[in-house]
């Protein structure tokens, strides 16, 4: 066998100079080949840590040897085992900060960690070029709602499927997929993939029902008459804005605002879609996440000619996905790390012409253990902008849950639901993703979705048992 | 898909439909609006709830032909669908015997104020209603509203019918001759700001209802941000009805000119594709 390549198999990418023009996906992902040279640097450990450090506990090094045995089927059938979003997964998660952080080939200096991610891309992506067969099992063992479709609901939905049940998903918008239909953008997640990875789910029977807020279309008490159990996953979705003077100009976006409009509504492709995007010419994005990242490289390929990130605290605090910064950086955004925003200045009529910003330094940890930004005395600095995005976090969404105030909630607004079990205070009715973590991951959604549905098999088996007794 | 099952032109600029749509119909309260797509390429616009057939599962919409979204609706005939409804979406009006009420609707508001109307003397309230239009032609549900109030006034801006003159000039006779418990004003924005200028002279408090510019509805983008009472609000999901005292009326009408080049270029794309296609 050739000698293991200290690196990962790189992947190809489009050139930055020329992605940073158009919504098309950034990295193109691996052939056969490169996959399997890739698959060939696994140690195949036992016990492997890997899996232990997957919040869904794949059988990494499973599909992996399958991967390099070059059968693709095999590969396929373990990943689905434990995942229902492989494809998405495979693009989204911060690998290195789970399994591949673990990695055993990784802790040895020279090498790099295996690229699990983009195998598992690899093999999700060969999966959704096969036939779709809807799954032949009845769904005879009772009826389960699930509020809200994002990846939380949707695992849930499809697992309890496979159990045997029916299930409904109830979705606010137009289209199903949650944040990965309306927040991350295409470039890192092509809407074609989600599309396709939902109606593998719907072959599993379940049904989604568009345009129904459940709080108000259609009420928890009649979901609580109607279905033997519910799951609610309706993520964290309410913008936070900082409230700084001048949050009301015309330019200041929330990011939710932002890329609701350029990805579920296709704003970048205004005027064939009817809802518009502002144009700009200098944009700042405050916010260090994932999402920030997201609002700034939109904002690039719209055509703006400046755009800065303003992050309170360093580069390495900065919670974005490594792999994001990196793409964010060739393209050309440009970073005030220790910098926050305190005011939004009108040009007179209305319109933000600037932002105004102060310098920070990290003072002692707080209870996270993160040093607290604090401001330094006299300053402030001045940025250009025509448009000003505000990437700070969401909170817990409170159209259903203000209908529904027998559920408990945490202190931060969140559903108050058992991580073991995602059991809430109300019997049948369970929680998770977002709305009970805060805002997260995309695995850690579909983790809880997959305790839920195990717990709910459980909580309608043992309400039938009791009955017949 | 949701059918169109009537249309009817009220005048060259406003239209009225029901659309098929039985859980809305059976959930929507006076003061509760929808969120409607023409089709794929659509945008999300929002529509005040006029009337429910709840028996037949039918919403009854009223619309002025604006823009781009609007114009394009007015199209659609009897038997066509429309791809997406979402509803009933904001709060509900607080419905209850005030004793005297005034409600105030000028334009296509006044689709707006009828439900409200209906449900207020349906409420037991002595109800004074005053409705603005520019002129007779454009003076929608005037007989409806009279049927479900006290005493009616008719105001056109060239008085072509009731009384020459603004909705304020009316509003100023009322309080003059009548104490009112509570009122409400619904029309452009303008309007809504001297109306509540005018009840707080008066000393009645005045409820508005809100148009921001919106995209989902349902409190998860800001976009239909207000000011009230020095804090921020989503009309979508805490309004769309504030009391007019509170309300930001410069910041409100600022923001509503936000897209205004966008949509002048998406009305101009669609007026020539409607040209070149016949
Ligand atoms: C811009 C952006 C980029 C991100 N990037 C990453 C990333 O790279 N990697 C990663 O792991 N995570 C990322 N995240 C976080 C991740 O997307 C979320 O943690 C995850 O989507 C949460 O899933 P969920 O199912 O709990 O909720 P969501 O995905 O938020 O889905 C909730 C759904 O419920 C619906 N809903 C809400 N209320 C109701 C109601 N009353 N009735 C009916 N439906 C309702 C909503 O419309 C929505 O579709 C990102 C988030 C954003 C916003
Ligand atoms: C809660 C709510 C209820 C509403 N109820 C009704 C109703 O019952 N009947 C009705 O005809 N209209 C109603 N509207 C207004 C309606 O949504 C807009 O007229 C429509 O979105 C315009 O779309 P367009 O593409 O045709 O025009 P655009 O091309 O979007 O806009 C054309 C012009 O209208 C202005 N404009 C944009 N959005 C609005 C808005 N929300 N309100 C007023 N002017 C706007 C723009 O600044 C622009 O100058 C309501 C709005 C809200 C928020
Ligand atoms: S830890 Fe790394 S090397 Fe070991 S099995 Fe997992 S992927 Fe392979
Ligand atoms: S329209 Fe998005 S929050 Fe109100």
């Amino acid at each position: 066998m050739a000698k293991r390549s200290y690196t990962k198999t790189p992947m190809k990418e489009q050139a930055p100079e020329i992605r940073n023009q158009n919504f098309s996906e950034v990295a193109l992902g691996y052939s056969l080949e490169e996959g399997q040279l890739e698959a060939s640097r696994c140690l195949q450990c036992k016990n492997a840590p890997c899996i232990q450090n997957c919040p869904v506990m794949i059988d990494i090094p499973g599909f992996i040897k399958q991967i390099e045995e070059g059968d693709m089927a095999a590969a396929s059938e373990i990943l689905s085992k434990y995942t229902n979003l492989p494809a998405i997964c495979g693009r989204v998660c911060p690998q290195e900060k789970q399994c591949e952080m673990v990695c055993r080939l990784g802790q040895s200096k020279k090498f790099e960690p295996v690229a699990i991610g983009k195998l598992e891309r690899l093999v999700a992506d060969w999966a959704l070029q096969q036939p779709i067969e809807p799954l032949a099992i009845s769904h005879d063992k009772g009826k389960v709602a699930v509020i809200g479709s994002g990846p939380s609901g949707l695992t849930a939905a499809g697992d309890l499927a496979k159990l045997g049940y029916e299930v409904t998903i109830f979705e606010a918008l137009h289209m199903p997929g949650g944040v990965l239909t309306y927040g991350i953008p295409e470039f890192r997640l092509p809407k074609a993939i989600v599309s396709k990875e939902i109606e593998r789910i719907q072959a599993t029977g379940v049904t989604i029902e568009t345009n129904v807020v459940v709080g108000k279309t259609i009420t928890m008490e009649e979901i609580m008459a109607d279905f033997d159990a519910c799951y609610l996953s309706v993520g964290a979705g309410a913008p936070n804005f900082m409230g700084i003077p001048g949050t009301s100009l015309n330019g200041v976006y929330s990011s939710s605002e932002y890329l609701t409009r350029i990805n579920l509504m296709k704003g970048y492709e205004f005027p064939t879609y009817d809802t518009p995007v502002q144009k700009s010419k200098n944009v700042v994005v405050i916010g260090g996440g994932n999402v920030a990242m997201d609002a700034a490289r939109s904002a690039k390929r719209l055509g703006a000619e400046n755009v800065s990130i303003i992050y309170r605290r360093s580069r390495e605090e900065l919670p974005a996905r490594e792999e994001e910064y990196h793409h964010s950086v060739e393209e050309g955004i440009n970073y005030h790390w220790l910098s926050n925003p305190i005011e939004y200045l009108n040009d007179g009529t209305g319109k933000l012409t600037a932002v105004k910003c102060v310098k920070m330094e990290l003072g002692e940890p707080d209870e996270s253990g993160r040093r607290r930004p604090q401001v330094i005395p006299g300053s402030e600095f001045i940025v250009e902008a025509d448009t000003a995005i505000e990437a700070i976090g969401q909170g817990a969404n409170r159209v259903l849950l203000d209908t529904f105030p027998e559920l408990q909630l945490n202190r931060w607004g969140y559903i108050d639901a058992d991580p073991a079990t995602g059991a809430t205070s109300i019997p049948g009715v369970f929680a998770g993703g977002d709305i009970v973590t805060g805002a997260a991951t995309v695995i850690l959604a579909m983790g809880a979705g997959k305790v839920a549905a195990t717990q709910i098999d459980q909580y309608i088996q043992t309400k039938k048992a009791e009955v017949t007794v | 898909m949701f059918k169109i099952v009537k249309k009817t032109e009220l005048n060259p600029i406003e239209f009225e439909i029901y659309v098929e749509a039985p859980r809305i119909a059976q959930k929507a309260k006076a003061g509760q609006f929808v969120i409607l797509r023409i089709n794929e390429h659509g945008e999300r616009i929002p529509l005040t709830v006029v009337d429910t057939d709840v028996e037949k599962g039918l919403v009854r919409l009223i619309f002025q032909v604006i823009g781009k979204s609007t114009a394009e609706l007015a199209t659609l005939t009897a038997g066509e669908s429309l791809a997406d409804l979402v509803g009933p979406l904001g709060k509900a009006t607080d419905i209850e015997n005030y004793g005297s009420v005034l409600l105030v609707g000028g334009g296509v508001g006044i689709a707006a104020l009828f439900p409200i109307v209906k449900a207020l003397k349906e409420a037991g309230n002595h109800v004074i209603t005053v409705l603005g239009a520019k002129n007779k032609d454009l003076m929608i549900l005037a007989d409806e509203c009279g049927q479900y109030s006290d005493e009616l006034i008719l105001m056109t801006d060239d008085g072509s019918l009731g009384q020459k003159g603004l909705v304020t000039d009316a509003m100023k006779e009322v309080f003059a001759k009548e104490t009112i418990d509570m009122a409400w004003a619904i029309g452009p924005s303008v309007m809504m700001k001297f109306c509540t200028l005018t009840a707080e002279a008066a000393g009645v408090p005045i409820y508005v209802s809100l148009n921001p510019i919106m995209v989902d509805g349902t409190g998860m983008c800001g976009g239909c941000r207000v000011t009230v009472d020095n804090q921020i609000k989503f009309a979508c999901v805490d309004g769309p009805e504030f009391l007019g005292a509170g309300v930001d009326w410069d910041e409100f009408v600022n923001r509503m000119g936000q897209y205004r080049n966008e949509e002048t270029v998406a009305n101009e794309d669609y007026e020539k594709k409607v040209t070149q296609h016949g």
